[in-house]
């Protein structure tokens, strides 16, 4: 049985504002949807079966792209920028309205 | 005047080269047609300012005598796949003022065809629903019943198609969104074997999961589309070479398994389930062989599916951060910026499954919901191998019922629900294709289209292409 604390706790982890009314619908929605997909639960099996049927390709680490072929394209994208850098707020400690 | 309704892409093709009307003609019968369906139907989010430019393109390549089988075919591309100077959003607010960077493999595939790129079709945000409702631009109306969903995720590319809006379109497949919007508009939607055709440039939702695939009116076209955008890239390293799986051939008198336990289960429309029965029937007359099979773990699919694609959305979305591309949202410091971004940008069932993922790859819970699925989806894998050793295709519903009212299945539980047939493809990798079946009637007294899915084994679209035709007599 999930609680509106781990929705609340889920939420948080993965960084999203989620209101106190919402997580009270998401609290009954995600709880019928875990009583459903939990079905798997007493699956037994081996997972290490899994290994021959999936591999990575690997290739060499070589450039695709001429150097600052498409920078502009995607810096133009940033929310915030300056020059060639992204900006964001102070990561570590301070004031955190100081912008680095 | 052009017969839109009646045009196909290999008709179109002919017409275009004996000079029957130009690129330009064709595009401009698109755009009229668009201009009149689209504010009521909602397909398209965005018509492109230079569609006539591209088909003045295509009309020179014609004339030159260079045209191939695509060029000057006017097509709707989903707004998760990336064209470069032109905004791509996955129906996202998120993604405000995106603007791609670069072109995805299949668009430039199709660029290089000279294929008239009409706009970008809506969508399920980042392809998360199945009736195009989770779009944050409105929903996309059934163009035979408008109070009715055009299906989803890819609802527009759907429906662009089923409007005469294009002539046909490109949409991304994780668990049913190009074929289950085909079975509720009528159109053929094919769900390529998974690295079949390159991702790259497609927003990704379930890595593990996702593939491109076409949207037509015929068999014959979904294989002109499926031939122009496949084969192996670079730039993506699960498409494979043509040699890796065994060919197969599609000339021999073809076995179809029906796995008829599955049709037992509670859910089905009586309507949908006596149309599936007579597509049966009709393969049956056609000549080909059908098969009772037994496909023992199918029915954990949707569990399965249900947790490992949340899993995968979880990470696939972390990228958002309001700091790389689109929406900021201003917070008190830089966590308040994600917080703030992230809860707004994204729409209510991003959200969900986004805390679904993150509870089912928690410590805790990992073993007993991730691996588990990861175990069954080697289970069911299994069962398919031994089921394509017997038989050349498997036949199903697209899905348990007609496209259903707007705002009808609220509970999300509901509307996962309806992806029990077409959800196993995706989990094994296999092709599956859409195969519209004709109509069953609605409470309402309206007759909606119906699905047949066949699926074959891995790279083996050509099966698929060959009963289809047969199907509808191509």
């Amino acid at each position: 049985m999930i609680t509106t604390e781990d929705i609340k706790h889920l939420a948080e982890l993965s960084r999203m504002e989620i209101s106190d009314a919402e997580v009270q619908k998401l609290t009954g929605e995600i709880d019928s949807i875990l009583g459903y997909v939990g079905q798997i639960m007493n699956t037994t099996g081996d997972m290490s079966r899994e290994v021959p049927v999936l591999h990575n390709v690997m290739r060499e680490d070589e450039p695709t792209n001429t150097t600052g072929e498409f920078t502009e394209a995607i810096l133009a994208n940033a929310p915030s920028r300056e020059k060639n850098y992204l900006k964001v707020k102070k990561i570590l400690g301070g004031n955190s309205d100081d912008i680095i | 005047m052009i017969d839109l309704k009646k045009l196909t892409i290999k008709s179109a093709h002919e017409h275009l080269v004996k000079g029957d009307f130009s690129a330009r003609e064709l595009a401009q019968e698109y755009l009229k047609n668009i201009a009149e369906k689209n504010p009521q139907i909602n397909a398209y989010l965005e018509i492109y300012d230079d569609v006539l430019a591209q088909a003045d393109e295509a009309d020179k390549k014609i004339a030159s005598g260079q045209a191939t089988e695509l060029t000057g075919i006017p097509l709707a591309i989903k707004d998760n796949i990336l064209i470069a100077g032109k905004k791509a959003s996955s129906a996202s607010k998120i993604l405000a003022g995106f603007v791609a960077p670069y072109d995805a493999t299949v668009v430039s595939k199709l660029k290089k065809q000279n294929a008239v790129f009409l706009g970008r079709a809506n969508m399920d945000e980042f392809a998360m629903g199945g009736s195009t409702e989770n779009s944050a631009f409105g929903v996309t109306r059934n163009p035979l019943d408008p109070t009715r969903v055009a299906g989803g995720s890819s609802g527009g590319s759907v429906a662009a198609v089923a409007m005469d809006g294009a002539l046909c379109a490109l949409g991304s497949d994780t668990g049913g969104s190009v074929r289950e919007p085909s079975a509720f508009c009528g159109t053929v939607g094919l769900k390529p074997t998974y690295g079949g055709v390159s991702r790259h440039g497609l927003m990704a939702m379930g890595s593990s999961l996702d593939v491109i695939g076409p949207v037509t009116k015929t068999v014959t076209d979904a294989e002109i589309l499926f031939n122009a955008i496949h084969g192996e890239d670079k730039m993506d390293a699960t498409t494979f070479p043509e040699n890796i799986y065994p060919k197969k051939d599609a000339n021999k008198k073809l076995k179809i398994g029906v796995p008829y336990e599955i049709l037992k289960q509670d859910g089905i429309d009586p309507a949908t389930k006596k149309n599936f029965e007579d597509s049966i029937k009709k393969l049956e007359s056609l000549g080909f062989e059908i098969v009772d099979i037994k496909l023992p773990n199918i029915g954990y699919s949707l569990a399965v599916y249900y947790i490992l694609m949340p899993a995968e959305v979880s990470s696939n979305m972390a990228r958002f951060d309001g700091v790389k591309y689109g929406l900021h949202v201003d917070g008190k410091d830089l966590l308040g910026d994600y917080l703030k971004t992230r809860g707004t940008g994204f729409g209510l069932e991003v959200r969900r499954r986004i805390l679904i993922g993150t509870y089912v790859l928690s410590t805790g819970y990992y073993d007993a919901y991730y691996t588990k699925s990861l175990i069954l989806r080697q289970k069911i894998s299994d069962d398919f191998k031994t089921a394509f050793a017997e038989v050349d295709a498997i036949a199903t519903p697209v899905v348990t019922g007609p496209a259903w009212k707007i705002g009808e299945k609220s509970d999300p539980l509901s509307a996962y629900l309806a992806d029990v047939f077409t959800v196993t493809a995706n989990i094994v990798g296999v092709p599956a294709i859409s195969l519209p079946s004709g109509t069953v009637a609605t409470a309402d007294g309206n007759l909606m289209p119906v699905g047949l899915q066949l699926m074959a084994p891995h790279n083996a679209e050509n099966i698929l292409f060959a009963i289809g035709k047969k199907f509808f007599g191509e």
